[in-house]
């Protein structure tokens, strides 16, 4: 683990040094990623911003080690990638729910238990936890199809943190589902984020959504996909959906639209 | 079946079904007549009025195109009205073909799935065997079954191992394509999450590809056990045993005895519908219990 200064807080979860990644496609090259520098640090709620391929989704999966870079170093709780995810230190939020349709909801939360070999009793409270923590119990042997999109979304976070990964990783975990169904998680993600004190990296495409969440906004840009600012919020950890009104919010959310209109050229 | 008196088709099936009969008796009919009308030449039968001889024609002992009634009768008189062990016994008969499909068709599955295992496991399996199953298929079982039969017959073993081993041959394709398609169908997204739990290979098979494959394998069942079916009556055929609905068509086709070889038929017809059901049944069970929609 690499230490910082200021005390038991600021242990850096995720570090990324001068990290590039580079696909190499029938068309030629495209850079996913150019030399980003990014520190997360423990119990932060880091958003990643930006249109459409700037890399955001890739970083995530290279701190998955679900994608390997092609230059620089990342470290996740102090080891690589790879480490991390044998270890399994962090939990995975897709865009989809991707549950599997022919468990139930509590099969569903029960595989990463089941293959990471917790005993019977051990899973069945494991599951009842994390299915109170997202609001879903009385839908424990419901199968996906029988619940709505968000309610599927909500099971698939119950998934992602019932082995206890201090880490985790969403990828547009919102990004398919309707406004107020959005809203509505969103404040629920907060006081689960407050209730279970864990570091989130959480990528999205909407502006509101980025500001409401996050101790800190990572705004990228596409063609190279870089990192073009990092705004460290202002905003009180208690957030009611009101303070999106306020002038603090909307400096915030002003600044993101600068930073994301200045990464991107509209002539492409 | 009160299923589908509710939901409206049974009118429509026994409406086709009638049709079907009608359009049977009118052929048996035109083909039968010219047949009966040498046999009063021959025997100089005259003043025949034309209801004796459409009687006649329907109830001839080697007709052309047996009329349904001959066939039902045929089949009724074999089966219920013969003890099961005796050689006259259509059930003794579709016993043979049904033990050798059965086994031939269990076979066939297990060697299908496992094949498709392989191949989805191993690209060089997958590029080198996959041609081969596609081949094997091109050759007519026809030409397969005499050898078969005769070389495992030179080595002592006959009756219900060659046959089981050539519905085998038939069953396994439909198993092996529809098995690695299945074993192939799980998302990227859900081979990415199994990778974040750091699962093996193994408890990505048991865990995703095993059970999104399923419904692959029903499908590919249904084929195969028709064609499980097909190769026990094929294998029948050049044995020159006495048993087996193949054996039946066999003889009936010797002796000019179409009532029996229809009556086979439909026994042939039967066993097959109710393979088909069976395997339809268990899909059912299983698509329930892994919470399909209704």
């Amino acid at each position: 683990m690499s230490l910082t200064t200021d005390g038991g807080k600021s242990v850096s979860v995720v570090e990324a040094k001068g990290l590039g990644l580079t696909f190499k496609t029938a068309d030629g090259d495209v850079i996913a990623l150019s030399d980003v520098n990014l520190d997360i640090r423990r119990g932060e709620f880091v958003s990643f911003i930006g249109p459409s391929g700037c890399g955001k989704t890739t970083f995530l999966r290279v701190i998955a080690d679900l994608e390997q870079p092609t230059s620089g170093t990342i470290t996740v709780n102090g080891t690589s990638p790879a480490d991390a995810r044998v270890n399994r230190s962090y939990g995975y939020v897709f865009q989809a729910p991707a549950l599997f349709p022919w468990r139930t909801i509590e099969k569903n939360v029960a595989l990463p238990l089941e293959i990471m070999g917790y005993g019977e009793a051990d899973r069945r409270e494991r599951i009842r936890k994390t299915l109170e923590l997202v609001n879903l119990e009385g839908f424990e042997k419901k199968f996906p199809w029988q619940l709505s999109g968000g309610m599927q979304q909500r099971a698939s976070i119950a998934r992602a943190l019932a082995f206890d990964a201090d880490l985790l990783l969403m990828d547009e975990p919102f990004g398919a589902l309707d406004e107020i169904v959005r809203d509505h998680l969103n404040s629920e993600l907060l006081k689960l984020w407050a209730a279970t004190q864990k570091t989130i990296a959480f990528v999205t495409h909407s502006i509101p959504e980025a500001v409401y969440l996050s101790t800190k906004i990572v705004v990228m840009s596409p063609r190279p996909g870089r990192v073009t600012d990092v705004i460290e919020s202002p905003l009180p950890a208690e957030r009611p959906l009101e303070i999106r009104e306020t002038p603090e919010f909307l400096a915030i959310a002003h600044r993101v639209r600068e930073g994301l209109r200045a990464g991107h050229s509209y002539e492409e | 079946m009160g299923k589908t008196w509710r939901d409206g088709s049974l009118i429509p099936i026994v409406i086709v079904l009638i049709g079907l009969i009608v359009v049977w008796y009118v052929a048996a009919i035109l083909m039968n007549w010219s047949g009966v009308s040498d046999f009063y030449q021959r025997t100089d039968v005259t003043g025949v009025t034309f209801g004796q001889q459409l009687n006649d024609v329907l109830n001839q002992d080697k007709p052309l195109l047996p009329a349904p009634h001959q066939i039902v009768a045929e089949f009724w008189k074999t089966t219920v009205e013969q003890a099961v062990t005796s050689k006259r016994s259509l059930v003794y008969h579709g016993w043979q073909t049904l033990s050798a499909t059965l086994l031939g068709f269990i076979m066939g599955t297990a060697f299908g799935i496992g094949l498709a295992v392989f191949i989805v496991h191993n690209q060089a399996m997958d590029r080198s065997l996959m041609p081969w199953i596609i081949a094997s298929q091109t050759v007519p079982i026809l030409a397969i079954a005499p050898m078969v039969i005769v070389v495992l017959n030179a080595v002592g073993i006959s009756g219900l191992i060659p046959k089981a081993l050539i519905s085998t041959y038939l069953s396994f394709f439909p198993v092996v394509v529809g098995m690695v398609k299945g074993f192939r169908s799980p998302e990227q997204i859900q081979l990415d999450l199994m990778r974040t739990y750091n699962a093996s290979r193994f408890e990505v098979f048991t865990k995703l590809r095993w059970p999104i494959a399923l419904p692959y394998l029903f499908t590919s069942m249904k084929v195969g056990v028709a064609a499980s079916l097909v190769g026990a009556i094929v294998g029948e055929l050049p044995a020159g045993t006495s048993n087996g609905i193949g054996a039946r068509l066999l003889a009936g086709s010797y002796y000019g005895q179409t009532v029996q070889i229809w009556s086979a038929l439909l026994a042939a017809a039967l066993l097959a519908g109710a393979l088909i059901a069976l395997v339809g049944i268990a899909e059912r069970v299983i698509n329930a219990r892994l919470g399909a929609r209704p």
